[in-house]
């Protein structure tokens, strides 16, 4: 059910620490990070830190590296490649889900926000759970299934156009950006799969070697599970590899109609 | 822009849900004969049933153009960037406009 308010002990408290930029630091910009310690036992709070942006990188990873080695060693958070392809970084930047790696410090006009994923439970600071949604991944059973044998004496070969149809899908890099900004997923994620898992069950439907399009349809044809989307787009807007999740999901619909005419 | 539009839907479309029991009272009143068709014409035509009307008139063809909105993107058109846009901003003017249309007619034939 739609909640609008946190519950009590996740509520955010006002009173977090500050960090001073270090003396004489002329380009100064302020981040404010959620942190939550699960070891304290306390609420959530927002620590403020000013950085010296003279001596920072230009992007969001790099102002929390930077804090993380410099000023508070406790700030945790996720990253890895540091170039957009591992969705690692994936956290709610000035109000909108994207990849801290990839996202400009510039692009943030006024004090930097930085929140982890919506709508997860939270690990610790910027590390959300994302259990369920790696759990609903798996349960589209992503990876090729067949029917009839291989060729004896080559792989599964297909057309170039066929390849055009799984390339964009398959640049979906799993950050899940898209479904923690999604709102249907907010209310619903134990039953609605949300658009990361849709757009994959999608790259695997339309894929040409694949043999198991009607039992992917038939998994998908439920009240919740698919007919959840309700078209609002918010996945399309947050995907940081530009993809179109909505579109995928309105072409599944559409194949659900489809076969039953 | 999008996830405003689409709360909008909603929106407009709970605004219509409450706006059918005003009609089903003013068809009650029609029922009813004169005297009470009299008494609720004066209650929609008071200044705060008035903003309602018009508030309705909104609802109603906001909820129209964003329901074709829909109907193209369940047939598969209109996912891209600019054609969400160009139609997002469709529907919003283009309601805000016939309801400037439906109301300067109401009120050039009105008696």
């Amino acid at each position: 059910m739609a909640e609008f308010s946190l519950p009590a002990n996740s509520k955010v408290r006002k009173d977090g620490r500050i960090f001073k930029a270090p003396a004489g630091a002329k380009n100064v910009r302020v981040f404010k990070i959620y942190r939550f310690d699960p070891d304290s036992g306390g609420n959530p709070r927002l620590d403020t830190y000013e950085v010296d942006m003279d001596a920072c990188g230009p992007m969001v990873l790099d102002a929390l590296i930077k804090i993380k080695n410099e000023v508070d060693s406790t700030l945790t958070f996720r990253r890895s490649c540091r170039e957009g392809i591992c969705g690692s970084c994936a956290m709610n930047i000035d109000g909108k889900n994207g990849l801290a790696c990839v996202s400009a410090c510039a692009d943030v006009k006024h004090d930097i926000k930085i929140y982890p994923l919506p709508h997860l439970p939270v690990i610790k600071d910027l590390i959300p759970d994302l259990t369920n949604f790696y759990a609903q991944y798996a349960s589209i059973k992503p990876w090729l299934q067949t029917r009839t044998a291989a060729p004896p004496d080559r792989e599964r070969l297909q057309s170039k156009e066929d390849q055009e149809k799984v390339d964009r899908p398959s640049a979906c890099i799993l950050c899940a950006c898209c479904s923690t900004g999604c709102p249907s997923y907010w209310w619903n994620s134990d039953r609605y799969l949300g658009p990361a898992a849709l757009l994959a069950a999608y790259r695997w439907i339309v894929d040409s070697r694949d043999e198991a399009a009607g039992e992917r349809l038939d998994y998908l044809e439920d009240p919740f599970r698919l007919y959840r989307c309700h078209t609002i787009m918010n996945c399309t807007e947050a995907c940081p590899k530009d993809l179109n999740p909505a579109k995928a999901i309105g072409e599944i619909k559409q194949m659900m109609a489809h076969r039953r005419l | 822009m999008g996830n405003s539009l689409s709360i909008l839907h909603r929106l407009t479309g709970v605004a219509l849900a409450l706006g059918l029991l005003a009609l089903g009272f003013w068809l009650v009143s029609l029922a009813g004969g004169e005297q009470s068709y009299v008494a609720a014409t004066k209650v929609f035509a008071s200044p705060v049933g008035f903003l309602f009307l018009v508030g309705w008139t909104f609802a109603f063809l906001y909820h129209l153009l964003n329901g074709v909105r829909h109907l193209f993107w369940d047939a598969g058109y209109g996912y891209e960037r600019t054609q969400r846009h160009v139609s997002g901003w469709f529907a919003v003017l283009g309601a805000l406009g016939l309801t400037l249309c439906v109301w300067a007619l109401i009120w050039h034939f009105a008696p």
